[in-house]
């Protein structure tokens, strides 16, 4: 009698860590949510992610600073990807930088009625947004700078964005790739950036634009921007993608 | 007949899960802080700016690895822009991952002990000093027995000791949810949601120092809570709070 108690009580705690287990599932399967591999990790980044979405209101706007507030701030990663003895060197960007990105084109591409080819001047001719954010880098420091730049969201809308888009891919020079979906894509501060503290957007910091993701952590905001193309599949960009480098995707946190 | 109260099931439950979170959160926020052994106060810290006081548990210590200084402004002490050129030490991608599964698992457990405990008389009855136990002189003198290590032999449940309840109060009460808030404030989509979070302790970096500190304090409890489980009978204190049954009778275990 003893023993049968014991053994009931053991598969309650089984059961109830199973069923704990089961607030994963959101991570395995539905088309929303980008893929796990299995790894629990990830299992667990979409889950923070899904709680995100249903929890969270969803455009509310980050904090923004007093113009006094703004710090010092490192550039990290790829800070010239013009320098040949850098692993992520890039030609390209090295040929364009040498002419002051006179030849520099931002092409929105994929799920748009009208694909664009965007000059500097042409994202210029936009409205510009200013805003004093601080940037959270995922190792743990802060810093508090101005950005001017355009809305996504307004190239996205200039360029007819079609009802079955899902995610915005983003494609940089130094070879990094990263994704948004649309709702941060379409978040009012997420910005084209190319403009930092009043001045054009300097080398180290993603000349000439960045994108700036105020709502995730800063290795979203990608620099030396090349191409946006929009999907409604989830691409992981294999090698140069988060997720394949064991790394979360959302970074709301 | 007199019963002796025991640990219920459910606090069984959450005590492990929490013990099992703790012990991964820990072991990642350890991993995260050697990726920036830096602490600040307010909203912005980073290698170009002072820190509070930085921790030698890494190669990225004290690394003097980046390019000169470009001011962003003419104005004499400019914030500055620099490159960094050190290869630092990273393991955050599995890190930050594996502590917020871990987060959510103390964070759901958590949130299940709290309102069982507040809607099932646990705290009442059993954390929570009595109003006679509530004076300076009960607490002092627990206070001297535990420094002369009279410690009681384990009951296997509550009632426990008054610094005992002390202890399980600040926990449960103050240091749990105060490291569960100070990582939200350190959430950039929380903090859009929930701004008064970064009012609230001072800034990113404020919650981020708080956070360090509140986990120091709680493995201080960790490690006192070890020593007086072993003190007071390691082997009927584990068995206690595993598979021995709750309410079980003297009656029930010698059937005559």
């Amino acid at each position: 009698m003893r023993k049968k108690l014991i053994v009931t009580r053991r598969n309650a705690i089984v059961s109830g860590l199973a069923a704990m287990g089961g607030l994963l599932l959101p991570g395995c399967k539905g088309k929303e949510l980008p893929p796990t591999y299995g790894n629990i990790l990830r299992m667990g980044d979409n889950l923070t992610y899904f709680a995100h979405r249903a929890l969270l209101p969803g455009q509310a706007l980050v904090k923004e600073y007093d113009p006094r507030d703004i710090s010092s701030f490192p550039a990290t990663g790829t800070f010239n990807p013009g320098d040949s003895s850098w692993k992520y060197y890039s030609e390209d960007w090295d040929k364009l930088h040498k002419n002051g990105f006179a030849d520099w084109r931002l092409s929105v591409e994929g799920l748009v009625t009208k694909p664009l080819q965007l000059s500097l001047k042409d994202l210029m001719a936009f409205p510009a947004q200013k805003q004093i954010t601080r940037h959270s880098c995922e190792e743990g420091w802060t810093a508090i700078a101005e950005w001017t730049g355009v809305q996504l969201s307004q190239v996205l809308k200039a360029a007819g964005i079609k009802a079955n888009a899902r995610f915005v891919n983003y494609y940089a020079f130094d070879g990094f790739a990263d994704s948004l979906d649309m709702l941060d894509a379409f978040h009012p501060q997420t910005i084209l950036a190319y403009g930092m503290n009043g001045k054009n957007l300097p080398v180290p910091h993603g000349a000439p634009i960045r994108m700036r993701v105020e709502t995730q952590i800063g290795y979203k905001s990608v620099k030396y921007l090349k191409r946006i193309v929009v999907t409604d599949e989830f691409d992981d960009f294999g090698e140069n993608g988060s997720i394949p480098n064991g790394w979360a995707w959302y970074n709301g946190i | 007949m007199a019963t002796n109260p025991q640990h219920r099931t459910w606090v069984k439950i959450c005590h492990w899960i929490v013990t099992l979170a703790f012990i991964g959160l820990l072991f990642t926020g350890i991993e995260i802080l050697m990726v920036h052994p830096r602490l600040y106060w307010g909203e912005v810290g980073n290698d170009l700016t002072p820190a509070l006081f930085e921790l030698p548990i890494s190669r990225n210590y004290k690394h003097g690895g980046f390019t000169e200084g470009q001011p962003f402004f003419q104005t004499p002490g400019s914030p500055v822009s620099a490159g960094r050129t050190y290869d630092i030490f990273n393991q955050n991608g599995w890190g930050r991952s594996l502590h917020f599964l871990a987060g959510w698992f103390l964070v759901v457990s958590g949130l299940i002990y709290l309102l069982l405990g507040i809607f099932g008389g646990h705290f009442r009855k059993n954390i929570f000093l009595s109003k006679k136990e509530f004076k300076w002189s009960s607490i002092m003198n627990d206070l001297k027995d535990h420094l002369r290590l009279l410690i009681p032999r384990a009951s296997g449940g509550p009632d426990y000791g008054i610094l005992q309840k002390i202890s399980y109060t600040i926990v449960i009460f103050i240091a749990l949810p105060l490291m569960v808030i100070t990582g939200f404030t350190m959430a950039p989509a929380i903090t859009a949601a929930f701004p008064f979070l970064l009012d609230l302790f001072g800034g990113y970096q404020s919650a981020r120092t708080i956070h360090f500190f509140s986990t120091i304090a709680l493995l201080l409890f960790f490690i006192i809570h070890i020593v007086m489980v072993i003190l007071s009978g390691f082997k009927k204190q584990i068995l206690a709070m595993t598979f021995k049954r709750p309410y079980e009778k003297e009656t029930d275990r010698n059937p005559s």
